[in-house]
């Protein structure tokens, strides 16, 4: 099973997510932002960094990158994308999610190991966990604040699509506690916390975060 | 119409006045300069001059010192030492790991959030000059007191700054210090470590060789920003529209030191440099000079091709832009294509700026004329060096004589308690999430340990499991009443610190900040310390691989303490077996390593309840600490312990409240002997640790020869220490966590929360 972790100038959890795919039993295949080439990849992780520099708006000039094309066009065909923290700022910016990501509202950047709860289980990148369950991830972010507008957020949580809610204690003000939000045929994930740094006891707050990789590995032979 | 200072017009116009005083030079090194060249230098020359031979970049006053520790006994472990941009040790495996520690002391106290953060990006170039990828930071800062208003103007933007740079640019903090005290008020400071990784052959170093190898710079234009004392030189040109003063503090651009650590990683797999050299202090005067002074001597260079970010820039100026995210690499002809390719992938500009000549000497031409013809090795390595004046502070004696022994003791038990709320509530001694939470520690998945454990402890191989452990420690209340015994008590903290991971420590590296070299009592302290630190080392066997002197750290005529920062790096032959700081399980017994003495000079308590610095340090004794040494890292490979925690500033007091606090797991505590003593003596040479074994860890330690004491036993939700009030763990969570948000966080949400209908995109 080939996942693909995009690279744009300046991600820096891409090795990351590979070590995550590759614990999950899947296998990591190395994108570049600049090639329209998805070498066949069964699903996208956009990983977490400072995609040129979060210049003119985190994550507005990756999602005008010559592959994002591609990952938009596929996606809207089906292609299981996980965006996490700046991945998840790109996918807002090119309009595959919903909302936007704006500066903490304390007004500094925070990482911190946060306990989130699973709104949905039944996303192509949830199956493994349970609907409710607890997880403990980390969260690590400067411009984290998920926003929209009331009415919009309305809609959302009434088409139920948000994944993940922050549980005890907000990190950035984010409306409603959203720390992850979904496309409308679950296949599209964004989230600000980090499931790639919780996959090994030895290095992360929990192994919690390995579900993420183990279900898409999952969804794709199903689908 | 500027007109140009060549070596033509300098031979012509011997008599012309110089403004080498306003740049810092002295008369008689201008007339050595002029001795040197022959003549008078050029403006270009002289502005090379004046920048290389400062303190900073000459190490004129601490040069005869600094030698000691070449004197030390060779080390196998030494691959690289003192002398390139950092050193280089052997940690198994064919894996070579470099790593040091620089100040940005006087940047970040003008421009606080710059100058922390160019002061990251520096030393991390450092770090990457020598082969190596950057894998972790870490960070010792001082403050003034913590309630003085300008603290609040500093240490946020400081701390900003670390983050911002090091987030950005994806390596992980893995611990550090943070220190306030008066004496800092004008005077912060700010070091960063950097440590990198690379196999044995991958280890470049600085040199120009190869005549005709073209001389490549690359990364960021170049602009006005970082020129300090040149800016005067502006006012000799004769044009009146000239540049105007520029800001002498560097701005940094994390993302495009991102970009240059790829290509250069790139560049290094490909085997496309000969030599390189980042451009840090005094740019590419620096840069070019050194090159070509390690090398064979001769280099020439086109300032024209130099990219520029302000067309204004004079020749001088160009020459000692301090412009961050810049690197120069020495390339053979046949390579610079793939060089080339390789920096346009990651949207790095790269130009050839010139060659590697026959020769010895270093020449610059501007607009087809020479403005610089010099032997580099007169500029990079041959500057002034100073045997300065120094004198034993006139106060010491009267200092050592206030003996903080015969301060009034806490009486009661109720007494006793306050006290203890007191040292670890103290900004040095309260808890420093509000700091740490600000750092990723995550980022690319190794880091094992982080602050705000003793030591950060990093994996560098997923499939060996081979690791590193990094501590940096500098007490200055010590080295102010023993700038000797003080180095040696920082020595001693890091090496213990690394040691209660598990590691083996191998390899010291040193920040030394001081006050004015001037001053011949300056000097006297600089000069013990430095003596401490390498009769420490000789002690326990440990190279210094490089390190760093940050003097001129006073106000008028009031010195800083004495601040030696010492890093100690250790090796971890399995980061899995690493041994963390906090308890977490109930029913274990708490064990107390080594001898406590009645040792209070200049302990947090006496500073904390009494404000007070006087009589001597807490002696040191390395044998003992080489004891504990050992015996920590064969508990931790037998899997003996399940947490060691060292026992330093604050005493057992604040070694308990912190044990207790990292997992919320309290204990039952009994003293023995005199509970103040026991409780806030800081004598050296001391661990706590917990066990399930104690039987086994003590036949171990009595083995080893280290004394132990049984404290009690883990559980409950409180400190509960015999004769003392019992202590709920939410009471002194809650005083150890408040201080610091209290003093410098702002309120959780700051701007109102609606957004308007429309302007958020939806889908």
């Amino acid at each position: 099973m080939r996942i693909g972790i995009i690279t744009f100038p300046g991600s820096l959890d891409d090795v990351d997510a590979a070590r995550a795919v590759r614990l999950a039993g899947g296998e990591p295949v190395a994108l570049w932002h600049a090639e329209h080439d998805l070498k066949d990849v069964d699903a996208v992780v956009l990983p977490g960094g400072f995609s040129y520099g979060d210049y003119l708006r985190a994550g507005a000039i990756a999602a005008r990158a010559p592959l994002m094309q591609d990952v938009v066009e596929r996606a809207k065909q089906g292609l299981p994308v996980l965006g996490i923290c700046n991945g998840f700022q790109v996918l807002c910016e090119a309009g595959l999610l919903p909302g936007a990501l704006t500066r903490n509202s304390h007004l500094h950047f925070r990482n911190r190991d946060q306990v989130l709860v699973v709104e949905r289980a039944d996303t192509a990148w949830t199956h493994a966990y349970a609907d409710g369950q607890r997880i403990v991830i980390p969260v690590k972010n400067g411009e984290g604040r998920y926003v929209a507008a009331d009415a919009d957020l309305d809609r959302l949580e009434g088409e139920n699509r948000v994944v993940f809610r922050y549980a005890d204690g907000n990190p950035n003000g984010s409306s409603r506690d959203i720390a992850g939000v979904t496309s409308e045929d679950g296949r599209v994930v964004g989230l600000m916390p980090h499931p790639e740094h919780a996959v090994e006891d030895l290095t992360g707050p929990s192994t919690d975060g390995l579900g993420f990789f183990t279900s898409v590995l999952k969804a794709v032979v199903a689908a | 119409m500027t007109l140009i200072d060549t070596v033509e017009r300098a031979e012509k116009t011997p008599d012309d006045e110089q403004p080498y005083r306003e740049l810092g030079l002295k008369d008689d090194e201008y007339a050595r300069i002029r001795d040197i060249l022959g003549r008078r230098p050029t403006t270009a020359e002289l502005a090379m001059y004046s920048v290389m031979w400062s303190e900073h970049c000459s190490y004129k006053s601490s040069k005869v010192h600094l030698r000691t520790f070449g004197d030390l006994p060779p080390s196998d472990a030494l691959l690289v030492g003192i002398g390139e941009n950092a050193g280089v040790v052997d940690v198994g495996d064919g894996y070579a790991v470099t790593f040091k520690v620089e100040s940005h002391n006087h940047p970040s106290y003008v421009e606080p959030y710059q100058g922390a953060a160019t002061g990251v990006g520096g030393i991390v170039r450092d770090i990457l000059t020598m082969g190596a990828r950057p894998i972790a930071v870490m960070d010792s800062l001082r403050f003034g007191r913590a309630d003085a208003p300008d603290t609040a103007r500093v240490l946020p933007g400081v701390v900003a700054g670390v983050g911002g740079y090091g987030n950005c640019l994806g390596l992980p903090n893995i611990g550090g210090e943070l220190l306030f005290d008066e004496c800092y008020a004008g005077n912060p400071l700010v070091n960063a470590l950097c440590v990198g990784v690379m196999k044995h052959e991958d280890v470049r170093l600085a040199k120009a060789e190869g005549v005709g190898n073209k001389v490549i710079l690359f990364g960021a234009r170049t602009g006005g920003d970082g020129i300090g004392g040149v800016s005067v030189l502006a006012s000799e040109t004769f044009d009146a529209e000239g540049p105007a003063k520029r800001p002498s503090v560097q701005v940094g651009d994390p993302f495009t030191e991102k970009l240059l650590i790829e290509a250069c990683l790139e560049i290094f797999a490909q085997d496309l440099v000969t030599g390189i050299q980042d451009l840090g202090g005094a740019g590419l005067s620096c840069a070019t000079s050194e090159l070509a002074s390690a090398g064979t001597g001769g280099m020439h260079v086109d300032l024209d091709t130099v990219p520029l970010r302000d067309s204004t820039l004079t020749p001088a100026e160009i020459l000692m832009s301090e412009s961050q995210e810049r690197m120069c690499a020495i390339v053979e002809p046949g390579k610079v294509e793939q060089f080339l390719a390789v920096c346009r992938k990651w949207d790095v500009l790269a130009t050839v700026i010139g060659e590697v000549t026959e020769g010895d000497r270093l020449t610059v031409d501007w607009h087809g004329e020479r403005i610089v013809d010099v032997p580099p090795r007169t500029v990079a390595h041959e500057g002034p060096v100073y045997e300065r004046p120094m004198a034993r502070p006139a106060d010491l004696d009267a200092l050592q004589d206030d003996d903080a022994a015969r301060l009034p003791r806490p009486t009661t038990p109720e007494e006793l308690q306050a006290h203890w709320l007191a040292v670890v509530s103290s900004p040095d001694g309260a808890d420093k999430t509000w700091v740490t939470e600000q750092y990723d520690r995550y980022v690319r998945g190794n880091t094992v340990l982080a602050q705000p454990e003793d030591a950060g402890v990093v994996r560098i191989d997923e499939d060996s499991h081979r690791g590193i452990a990094l501590a940096l420690d500098g007490n200055a209340r010590y080295a102010r009443l023993d700038p000797y015994t003080g180095a040696q008590l920082n020595l001693a903290e890091a090496y213990r610190n690394v040691a209660v991971s598990g590691a083996k420590p191998l390899a010291v590296t040193n920040c030394l900040n001081f006050g004015s070299p001037e001053e011949p009592e300056v000097m006297w302290q600089f000069a013990e310390a430095v003596r401490g630190l390498a009769d420490g080392c000789r002690e326990l066997g440990l190279p210094v691989t490089g390190g760093n002197v940050s003097l001129y750290n006073q106000t008028g005529d009031v010195a800083i303490n004495p601040t030696p920062v010492i890093g100690v790096l250790g090796v971890h032959e399995d980061v899995r077996r690493r041994v963390p700081s906090g308890w977490r399980a109930e029913g274990e017994t708490v064990l107390l390593f080594g001898h406590t003495g009645e040792e209070f000079g200049g302990s947090a308590w006496a500073s904390v309840v009494h404000g007070h610095l006087g009589g001597r340090p807490p002696a040191v004794d390395l044998t003992a600490e080489r004891k504990l040494g050992e015996l920590l890292a064969a508990l931790g490979r037998e899997g003996l312990v399940t947490s060691a925690h060292d026992v330093a500033d604050g005493g057992l007091a604040q070694t308990l409240t912190e044990s207790a606090l990292r997992h919320g797991v309290g204990a039952r505590i009994a003293l023995t002997g005199d509970p103040f003593t026991a409780l806030f003596s800081e004598s050296a040479a001391r661990a706590v640790i917990t066990t399930t074994d104690p039987g086994g860890v003590k036949t171990t330690a009595q083995w080893a020869g280290v004394p132990v004491t049984e404290l009690g036993t883990t559980g409950g939700d409180a400190l509960a220490v015999d004769g003392l009030p019992e202590l709920p763990l939410a009471e002194l969570r809650a005083v150890w966590s408040a201080t610091l948000p209290a003093l410098f966080g702002g309120p959780e949400h700051s701007t109102p929360l609606t957004v308007p209908a429309g302007t958020v995109p939806t889908s």
